[in-house]
């Protein structure tokens, strides 16, 4: 209710000073009479069926709102236009509508339902729209109806709308805070949107709202930082303020060792020392900071969040938006570590060349800046330069900014630009020039002398101004080192005769008194001079000279005591009372007199204690509490709804708080992606690396604990520590994202899926043993029908694929078990692992356990299988033998190069037939098959023309003389992809004609199997961990539940061969990727509940990222 | 966040409002004025002031103030910026930013002040976007809209507001297309007395008009890439290219835009491209002055020296003055005492020059400071950092667009002390 009397108030305001207007202005023509003739006419063309009418009437009231004149009398003739279809007549109506709507809210609840009408629109931009103005007009009674029309739009399809609704909660939590609380939940609720268009605005809402609820944040606060670069400008501005808050709430302060040394060391000295360390080059000087940090103090780790967050912004330096990157650049002042915040200096100059608005609001912080961390700025000092153009508020700031950087070695340099300052026209800069200088001159002892010779010289200056702004530094100065300066003292004595300005006098004469024993001949006098003078002094001045008589009393009564009663007797009869007090007390204290107090004794004490120099500080000192580039920072005072910067946290929170789904955001930003590609993907690899030190250190404890518990299931070991931790809430999410992505693959899917068995054998959820059974049994007619089984594949009875390869596998191994009685390699390498396993516990990143006694029969079958896949890699020739054994090979996708009516009759297709190629190993090797189904026969086909990325090779095949009519060929060329997805591109000739093709691979083809024990590939995998493993995880599709069917469709996806491995829960492949030879390594690791995490290790980021793509989507099918 | 805005023109009339929440006042104007009284010059206004309930904040553009009402805790260079981007927008559909052609066009003002701001929050500041919202008034279409009383505002919805190139609109379509771009250089220096250079740096920008048809995708590399130090972006502009490659891959707007400014490294000497020989005197005593100045080329590499204007504020005791311009025309006005003489283009083989007399106050003493000069200049076909783009390359598009490049060197602000 507060509320809607605020809104009176503001009402009688505005109508209070409406009406006047009337009067003052001509146009309206002055009497009320014509006024409402007037509205009468503008009621008419409102009332009429034209539309070109009412626009002209809406245009005219539109006028009078901007002039400010009250056109509320109208109200009812507009609103009833509310609905009209003319689009200009509407939007003005709507501009109308919520300028007066709050004046009159019975009327303005007619238009509502039209507003209801276009929530329910089907298109997104009319909803949009509608819950737009909805929210904006001011009407208490609506606050239900909006509340609700807010919570319909968080969950709308179209993140436009969702944005709407993000503006829309201020508005309603403006108008009812008795709101807050389901605000809150549609807060939350949006904040876990993952497109970019709701970011910027959802976080506005946030700081409006509900600023102190930074627990929101922690499940969003990656995801905000990487989507932070694409979200619009002002967004970015207010979710970087916002993240500053969080970071200085959530991690530890990068600088705390140094802010200890600081401490300790006393102040000064340190400060400059780290000053000179920053003059020097900038990676060295990272490198040396980080290395000293390092070696000598207690470690401090980033936390991979807060490093996370420093580096998305960035970028953002570089915006062209002056509070983009001055919103970054108190990001970087206020978390970053002292050795980086230097790469904000070099924007913050660019943005001295803007506005001057702009300017003045950056060289205000700059100011500040440079007293923390003057180093930062010291090599753009000549930028900070003044020219006689600048506004007088402008030079006074840069000088600011001079005079925090002066230090001795470019005192020289500043003091000479500050002499050119003096000439300035502009008094009120050269009077700050001047205390620019003294305070140069008290900070840098060297240039004391210097600058205290220059301020006497302008002691002659014509300017009043100018010597009365020396005279009061000049006090300042000598009062540091007076026993030194008493000609000066002398020299100023003498220009009390002309100097007027009453605050140079005082100064003056108080400078006398102190030093009066200085110049005990000329003080006398001087007050001799004063005594005459008296009256007509200014009060300040007065004051000094009761001051000075007190003083030259105590030291020099002799000479001074008639004076001094004189002008004490003058001051008693003063008009001001100030000065009759300070007499009075003055006699008492120093002229003896019998009835005088205790302390007349101690008067000498008090006129003439040392007193301290005083300290020359900037304005700007102690102003960094306030969050630079703030409002409260400019102003130095708390602006209202500043939220305090908090102090760094002693120890760091949890920082598991902010642990999500690791698929999630990955793959959220995977869809936020812009047109290209390429720009893109560093960028996740990026985000990918950054999370895995958290991850990995994670999953390093789980495992630990979980093999000391010795659990024989290993699913506990097996997740990865991201999730672990707040299981619940990850999980729904993890469902939602997969729901979402399978909406996103579905038409793939169904491509895919005509070539896999439709049906779907129970069987496979039966226990294993059940299934040796009936293999047995089955063997024969299996093996049969595997010849022909990709051609009736989905006319396949009961048996799937899987099934009977596994059954094939598992006949082959017996048929090797008779042969050789045991597998020579397989059990020593058995116990190695296990040995090892202990001994690399703590360094292996990966979670394993020691595998159980009984085990040993499951193991032969994983044997057996790899043994299977192994031997694929081996397959170089029995091609006849490949696609009945093995099901991978025999499952080459082939692809289509040329079509067949675009051929004319010549169709072309290519396969990936992951067989060596011969000529060059570092080349895949690519089968294309010709077939000629035209009536003509084809000659000479061959290739040439290979347009291909730098770095791409191609290996012709060699050229079909002939190719008859209706037959078809099958030719090997070899092409190096350079370990990149990019297409070849080459053209195809026949004798007469060419053809534009291109080869993309998948990046599956790009590998080549390689075989490896489980040792050797956890020694490979130790060393690719970080930035080099990406872990996702996915729940497998129910037609791959056990690890045959795994192993197979991570064979089709990608040329890799099976690593036998102890766990029956893991699974693991090999490979090298063809051009550079870089490792890649697969773990797909099994939980219950169809729940698995997938880890690729491979030193090519990019080559793992997409790999991980391919077999998520493999085995998510 | 903004609350409420007001135009406020040269002579302190309020003559535009719009509120964005409950409409506040004009009265609180009044501290704004105030503020104006209290500073001596109008570019002396703190953008920034504080009242009992309110903050202001204004930017001074074309001699009108843009004051916009905060009520709470908000970045100061948020609203600045916004408020020079308004003034941007203004301009770019007028033409000018003037009082007269706000007024003339207040619905359309009104119009996209609405669409700029919702509820006080930035929505579309785009100019792509905002001009397929809103068109822009030209004399044609407002002769047709008087005729058939169709309307300015499109009949399109927001659709760049949903498109991942939200700077683009779609659909655009262009008989010849063309891409020009401008390498504009600015040269900011303080010479000294002697002719030594205290500071001198060179600012560019790259502002382009593109009128190209559907979504062309462009990249343009630079010659020597390295010399640029320090740069800033249009948002179209993918940073992660530049930071590997050093090539400025982008969708661009349509239209004009400035693709990039950049701050040329400060190792590189900059050549400067004129000097000025100067003798300014004042005689204690008499009441004359004497005034003289010579300008000339340097450094110009073969390239004309054009439209040179040199001004100056003379001291306040100077009266009037009695000059000679070997060449161009020069005015001086006695109650400003601002002296500015049109050079126009230098001739190398005949130095321009303005001698003569300034009469001063007589029985006044000797002005103790000396003029500063300023100079503004133009050298064509020339940036004087020695950037040459490369090569411009589209992709996207089947069509061959036509490409111009545009090298200019001016003065940023050049001061020669005296």
């Amino acid at each position: 209710m507060s509320a809607s009397s605020a809104f009176n108030d503001e009402k009688g305001g505005s109508s209070s000073v409406g009406e006047p207007e009337y009067g003052h202005d001509p146009a309206s023509g002055g009497i009320f009479s014509s006024d409402y003739k007037r509205h009468d006419d503008l009621k008419e063309m409102l009332d009429s069926n034209k539309d070109s009418l009412k626009l002209e009437a809406m245009k005219r009231i539109v006028a009078m709102i901007a002039r400010g004149k009250n056109a509320s009398d109208l109200f009812p003739a507009v609103v009833k236009n509310v609905a009209c279809k003319n689009i200009e007549v509407k939007k003005l109506v709507y501009v109308y509508l919520v300028r007066y709507a709050e004046e009159q809210q019975d009327l303005a609840l007619l238009s509502i339902s039209t507003f209801q009408r276009g929530l329910k629109d089907p298109n997104q931009l009319i909803r949009a729209s509608a819950l737009r103005v909805l929210s904006s007009i001011r009407v208490t009674i609506i606050v239900p109806i909006m509340m609700l029309a807010i919570k319909e739009a968080a969950s709308d399809m179209s993140p436009y709308v969702r944005k709407t609704a993000a503006h829309a909660i201020p508005k309603l939590y403006s108008l009812d805070p008795e709101q807050k609380d389901q605000l809150i939940e549609v807060i939350e609720k949006l904040l876990a949107d993952k497109t970019t268009l709701v970011a910027g605005s959802v976080v506005m809402a946030f700081e409006e709202v509900c600023p102190e609820r930074i627990d929101l944040i922690h499940k969003n606060y990656r995801k905000l930082c990487n989507l932070l670069i694409d979200v619009e400008e002002w967004g970015q501005v207010v979710i970087i303020n916002m993240l500053t808050r969080y970071a200085r709430t959530q991690f530890l302060n990068p600088n705390i060792n140094e802010s200890l040394l600081e401490e300790g060391g006393g102040g000064e000295k340190t400060f400059y020392g780290s000053d000179d360390e920053e003059d020097e080059d900038e990676e060295d000087k990272e490198k040396k900071a980080e290395a000293a940090a390092m070696a000598k103090r207690k470690p401090y780790v980033m936390d991979p969040d807060h490093r996370l967050l420093l580096r998305n912004t960035k970028p953002l330096l570089q915006s062209r938006n002056a509070a983009v990157v001055m919103a970054v650049a108190q990001l970087y002042f206020h978390l970053a570590p002292k050795a980086e915040v230097g790469v904000i200096a070099k924007a913050l100059v660019r943005l001295l060349r803007s506005h001057s608005e702009v300017q003045f609001v950056v060289l205000q912080n700059v100011a500040t800046m440079t007293i923390k961390r003057r180093g930062m700025f010291e090599p753009y000092l000549k930028s900070f330069y003044i020219r006689s153009t600048d506004p007088t508020q402008i030079k006074i700031l840069k000088l600011e900014v001079l005079t925090n950087l002066a230090n001795e070695t470019n005192i020289s340099t500043i003091l000479r630009e500050f002499q050119t300052y003096i000439k300035s026209m502009d008094k009120d800069f050269v009077a700050a020039t001047i205390q620019a200088i003294g305070r140069c001159a008290t900070n840098i002892g060297e240039v004391r002398d210097t600058c205290l010779n220059g301020l006497v010289q302008l002691l002659s200056n014509r300017d009043e101004l100018v010597v009365a702004e020396s005279v009061v530094v000049i006090k300042k100065l000598l009062q540091m080192q007076p026993e030194k300066h008493s000609d000066i003292i002398k020299h100023m004595a003498k220009l009390t005769d002309n100097i007027q300005v009453p605050m140079a006098r005082a100064s003056i004469l108080w400078l006398i008194g102190e030093y009066c024993e200085h110049v005990p001949k000329i003080a006398p006098d001087v007050l001799r001079k004063m005594a005459k003078s008296f009256t007509n002094e200014e009060d300040i001045v007065k004051l000094q000279i009761i001051n000075l008589a007190a003083k030259l009393y105590l030291t020099n009564s002799k000479q001074t005591k008639l004076l001094t009663q004189y002008v004490l007797n003058l001051a008693k009869y003063d008009q001001n009372y100030d000065i009759r007090d300070r007499a009075r007390f003055i006699r008492q204290l120093i002229v003896p007199t019998d009835k005088s107090g205790a302390l007349s004794k101690y008067a000498k004490k008090l006129f003439l204690a040392l007193k301290p120099a005083p300290v020359l500080e900037s304005p700007f000192k102690d102003r960094d509490h306030f969050q630079l580039g703030s409002l409260s920072h400019l102003l130095n005072a708390k602006a209202g709804g500043y939220q305090e910067l908090p102090d760094w946290p002693e120890a760091a929170p949890d920082p598991s708080v902010r642990n999500v789904e690791v698929p999630e955001w990955t793959k959220c930003s995977s869809r936020e992606k812009r047109k290209e590609k390429k720009v893109e993907k560093p960028f996740y690899s990026d985000s990918e690396g950054e999370s895995g030190p958290t991850e990995s250190a994670d999953s390093e404890s789980d495992s630990a604990s979980a093999s000391e518990s010795g659990s024989g299931s290993g699913s506990g070991s097996e997740e990865s520590g991201s999730g672990s931790e707040s299981e619940e809430s990850e999980e729904g999410s993890e469902s939602e994202e997969e729901e979402e992505e399978e909406e996103e693959k579905e038409k793939k899917k169904k491509k895919k899926e005509l070539k896999k068995p439709v049906q779907e054998s129970e069987s496979e959820q039966s226990s294993e043993e059940e299934e040796r059974k009936r293999k047995n049994k089955q063997q024969k007619s299996d093996s049969e029908s595997e010849s022909d089984e990709e051609e009736e594949s989905v006319s396949e009875s009961s048996q799937s694929e899987e099934e009977s390869e596994d059954s094939e596998s598992e006949a082959e191994v017996k048929q090797k078990k008779k042969t050789a009685a045991s597998k020579p390699p397989s059990k020593p390498a058995k116990k190695e692992n296990k040995k090892e396993k202990k001994e690399m516990s703590l360094l292996d990143l990966d979670d394993f356990e020691p595998t159980p006694s009984p085990q040993v029969t499951p193991v032969n079958t994983f044997l057996s299988s790899s043994l299977v896949t192994d031997l694929e890699g081996l397959s170089l020739t029995d091609t006849v033998l490949a696609p009945a054994t093995i099901a991978p090979s025999s499952a080459l996708k082939s692809f289509e190069l040329l079509h067949r009516i675009t051929g004319e009759g010549l169709s072309v297709e290519y396969c990936f037939s992951r067989q060596p190629f011969s000529p060059d190993p570092h080349m895949v090797a690519v089968q294309i098959q010709f077939t000629n189904s035209a009536a003509t026969e084809a000659k000479n086909l061959h290739m040439e023309d290979a347009k291909l990325q730098s770095g791409m090779r191609v290996k012709e095949f060699p050229e079909i003389e002939v190719l008859p009519a209706g037959e078809t060929t099958t030719v090997v060329m070899g092409i190096d992809f350079c370990d990149s997805t990019q297409a070849a591109n080459f053209q195809l000739c026949t004798h007469t004609r060419k053809f534009f093709v291109s080869i993309q691979p998948p990046v599956g083809e790009l590998m080549t199997p390689v075989f490896m024990t489980e040792n050797e590939f956890k020694k490979e995998q130790g060393q690719l961990m970080g930035m080099n493993e990406i872990t996702e995880k996915l729940t497998l599709s129910d037609k791959c539940q056990n690890e045959h069917a795994i192993v197979q469709r991570v064979t089709t996806a990608a040329n890799l061969s099976r690593v036998p491995c102890g766990s029956d829960k893991e699974c693991r492949f090999a490979g090298r990727t063809v051009t550079s030879g870089s490792l890649v390594l697969v773990t797909v690791a099994t939980k219950e509940e169809r729940a698995a995490q997938l880890t690729v290790n491979c030193e090519k980021m990019v080559i793992g990222t997409m790999l991980v793509k391919d077999i998520l989507l493999a085995l998510t099918q | 966040m903004i609350h409420s805005l007001f135009l406020v023109n040269a002579s302190g009339d309020i003559f535009l409002e719009k509120h964005w929440k409950s409409v506040v006042s004009r009265s609180v104007c009044d501290y704004f004025f105030e503020a104006q009284e209290r500073a001596t010059e109008p570019e002396n206004v703190p953008p920034v002031i504080p009242t009992p309930h309110h903050y202001l904040i204004s930017v001074l553009r074309h001699r009108i103030y843009f004051v916009a009402v905060i009520q709470s805790e908000v970045p100061p260079l948020f609203v600045i910026e916004f408020l020079h981007r308004v003034v941007d927008t203004f301009q770019d559909y007028f033409g000018v930013c003037t009082e007269a052609a706000i007024k003339d066009n207040v619905v359309v003002v009104y119009e996209l002040l609405e669409e700029m701001l919702d509820n006080g929050f930035p929505l579309a500041t785009e100019s792509n976007i905002l001009k397929e919202l809103i068109k822009p008034p030209t004399i044609l279409r407002t002769m047709v809209n008087t005729i058939t009383g169709s309307t300015n505002v499109g009949e399109q919805l927001p659709t760049g507001q949903l498109s991942v190139v939200p700077w683009r609109r779609t659909g655009v379509k262009y008989t010849n297309n063309e891409a020009y771009f401008d390498v504009v250089e600015e040269i900011d220096a303080i010479i000294d007395k002697s002719g030594s250079t205290i500071t001198a740096e060179i600012q560019g920008v790259i502002d382009a008009c593109v009128k190209l048809t559907g979504m062309p995708d462009l990249t343009l590399s630079f010659m020597n890439p390295r010399l640029l130090d320090d740069v800033s972006f249009h948002p179209c502009v993918r940073f992660k290219r530049w930071e590997a490659e050093r090539i400025l891959s982008f969708i661009p707007p349509d239209g004009n835009f400035r693709l990039l400014s950049y701050h040329v490294s400060s190792q590189n000497l900059v050549a400067i491209p004129v000097y000025v020989k100067h003798n300014i005197t004042f005689r204690e005593g008499s009441s004359q002055g004497r005034f003289d100045l010579t300008l000339g080329p340097k450094q110009t590499m073969g390239k004309a020296v054009e439209s040179v204007l040199v001004s100056s504020q003379l001291p306040r005791g100077v009266l009037n003055t009695n000059l000679n311009p070997s060449q161009g025309t020069y005015t001086f006005d006695p109650v400003t005492k601002l002296l500015t003489w049109d050079v126009g283009k230098i001739n190398p083989q005949k130095l321009p020059s303005l001698k003569g007399s300034m009469s001063l106050q007589a029985g006044a003493s000797k002005p103790d400071e000396n003029p500063t000069i300023n100079i503004q200049f133009k050298i064509q076909q020339m940036a004087i950092s020695g950037l040459k783009v490369n090569r411009l390359d589209m992709y996207g598009e089947k069509y061959k667009p036509f490409k111009g490049i545009k090298y200019m060197t001016k003065a940023g602000k050049f001061q020669v002390r005296t």
